[in-house]
């Protein structure tokens, strides 16, 4: 496990790629790390592209920078890829999740050459077998879990029960949906390269 | 036992309120400090606290509601940021001049223009004349912990002032970190309840708040105010001690890192200042002697303890997250210059624009820093004008990384 993981979201307004950089720091606070989650601001609007972050440590985090070298970016709409530079500064060594119903062949060109492992996931196929309706963040944070191996699926799984019932108290139904979509997620993830 | 968790750097000024529980929060939302009304009006609405949220139809008017609050005996807070807060701007001058302990959470944000939403310290620094006590967070630790001593340190008979403890917008009030929260009891028993000396709705004391004062008097009132700023300086080393013995936090007028030995020194205020430890880190790996000091206090400015801790430095930089618009660099520059000039320092230094707007500041910004006094130190290099951190590329007077 590394040092000091970063990572780095992609997503458009309204999609939860900011909840979702806040509720991996918090699920990894709960796992005993040091953690950092913070979005990045620009001209907020609905559809408009976002950026988020996470650091994840065993360490005090000090440094208040966004981050430019992370080791793994996860990308929350696909359209992104034909306007953001999404690989920019990802390491080598790390890895990018990319939320798409579309095949490998179709995206891979679009990753600037990234040599890097990429993983892609249909976070809409495991929501509407799961919620009935499309909230890619949850799917893609137990994706994004599973491939940077950031914390134990296991205990990611737990914390995010007990995250999930304190938020989804009066909507039990909610929650089991949740917790489905975690799970169906972390199967669903392929690597395709 | 103290709570270890995790939040963002609002969610932590409104914890503090929480455990302060004050008689009265008006306050009208701007970004990026609309979350804590948001925050205290649903611990109100879940009966966890009994403070009297006032909505008000501006800023103008939050700050002459908590002058109204704190005038008539109650212990008043708000919270704003950038434009809100110079909406205030007059209130803010007759708030101090009143001598009312009012605390403002302030969630440092640039004034426009160009219209921007993110950090800077154009609001404070405007209002650095206002009367204001200002105290300022690197973190949601210290601005928790700030926030908890304010009140002791505003309503101290030997200071009256009012107080505000600033936070840079976004990247500390919206980043959720590790913190620790303190528990409710002993913090209650050091914030203590406010009893006011002299106050409108005291009974058999007739006074007023903010009248007319012809020349005769009015300087003498002034001064007065002067010299109750200058006593707040020990006051606020006195309930950092306090707070200390409680928390076991050390706070002092500012922070010294890895300075004691320094041959170069960044000056800085607020959130970049965890950035710049990263890099006086990298740099002593590389046997380079930096080291940073890290305003805490602002309002009264401790020019002298700032000079003595300082002048052994053969090279500093002086970071300004404001524009003076004066042609001569910002405002940090020229009371830190000033500090250094009256210690009798021999150190090259340069005042440095950083991260205005907004713009992000990497461990490698500052590690050019550093080494851009290292070279001014040998004399390669000398910056007549002050320069501008990281502008893009194109534009004279700047440091590039």
């Amino acid at each position: 496990m590394r040092h000091l993981t970063e990572i780095r979201w992609h997503g458009r307004g309204g999609q939860g790629a900011k909840t979702a950089a806040l509720l991996l720091a918090d699920v990894a606070f709960q796992a005993g790390k040091q953690v950092q989650g913070f979005p990045e601001y620009g001209p907020e609007r609905m559809g408009a592209p976002i950026t988020a972050y996470d650091r994840i440590s065993d360490n005090a985090i000090r440094v208040h920078s966004n981050i430019y070298d992370p080791d793994f970016v996860a990308v929350v709409d696909d359209t992104l890829l034909h306007t953001v530079n999404v690989t920019a500064g990802l390491k080598e060594d790390g890895g990018i999740l990319i939320n798409t119903t579309r095949p490998k062949e179709e995206i891979l060109p679009l990753l600037g050459g990234y040599p890097g492992k990429v993983y892609l996931l249909d976070a809409r196929k495991v929501c509407m077998a799961t919620l009935g309706k499309y909230f890619p963040n949850t799917p893609m944070l137990a994706a994004l879990v599973k491939v940077s191996g950031v914390m134990e699926m296991d205990v990611f799984l737990r914390e995010m029960e007990t995250s999930l019932q304190h938020k989804f108290a009066r909507k039990p139904e909610v929650l089991d949906g949740n917790l489905k979509a975690l799970r169906l997620a972390a199967e669903e993830v392929v690597e395709c390269r | 036992m103290p709570t270890k968790t995790r939040m963002s750097g609002n969610e932590a000024v409104a914890h503090a309120i929480k455990q302060i529980n004050p008689d009265v929060m008006p306050a009208f939302p701007i970004t990026p400090s609309t979350e804590i009304p948001q925050f205290v009006a649903a611990m109100i609405a879940n009966g966890e606290i009994d403070t009297e949220f006032i909505p008000v139809e501006s800023e103008h008017s939050a700050m002459s509601t908590a002058m109204g609050a704190s005038a008539a005996g109650a212990r008043a807070i708000t919270a704003t940021s950038s434009c809100g807060m110079a909406l205030m701007w007059e209130v803010l001058y007759v708030a101090a001049s009143s001598r009312l302990p009012i605390v403002m959470a302030l969630v440092n944000r640039g004034l426009t223009g160009p219209l921007n939403i993110n950090a800077e310290h154009s609001d404070s620094m405007g209002a650095r004349d206002s009367g204001w006590i200002q105290i300022y967070a690197e973190n949601n630790q210290e601005v928790y912990d700030n926030f908890l001593q304010a009140h002791r340190i505003a309503e101290h008979k030997d200071v009256h002032l009012p107080v505000m403890i600033c936070q840079d917008g976004f990247i500390t009030s919206h980043a959720v970190q590790n913190i620790i929260l303190w528990d409710d009891e002993p913090i209650r028993k050091f914030v203590g309840e406010y009893e006011p000396e002299h106050y409108l709705l005291k009974e058999d004391e007739s006074m007023a708040v903010g009248p007319y004062a012809v020349s005769p008097y009015c300087m003498e009132a002034k001064k007065a105010q002067a010299e109750a700023m200058k006593r707040a300086g020990k006051v606020i080393l006195d309930v950092a001690a306090e707070f200390e013995q409680i928390t076991g936090q050390h706070y002092g007028f500012f922070e010294g890192y890895r300075l004691e030995d320094a041959e170069y020194a960044a000056v800085a205020i607020g959130s970049v200042c965890g950035t710049a430890k990263d890099a006086v880190d990298r740099l002593r790996d590389r046997g380079v002697k930096a080291g940073l000091l890290k305003i805490r206090v602002f309002r009264p400015f401790p020019a002298e303890e700032i000079g003595a801790a300082l002048k052994h430095c053969r090279a500093i930089a002086i970071m300004d997250r404001s524009e003076s618009y004066s042609a001569q660099g910002g405002p940090l520059g020229a009371e830190v210059t000033a500090a250094l000039y009256r210690a009798k320092a021999a150190a090259e230094t340069v005042n440095i624009m950083y991260g205005l707007s907004g713009r992000d500041v990497r461990v490698e910004d500052m590690e050019t820093v550093y080494e851009t006094l290292q070279k001014m130190a040998a004399g390669e290099i000398s910056y007549p004008e002050y320069p501008y951190l990281g502008l893009r590329a194109g534009t004279d007077d700047v440091l590039n990384v």
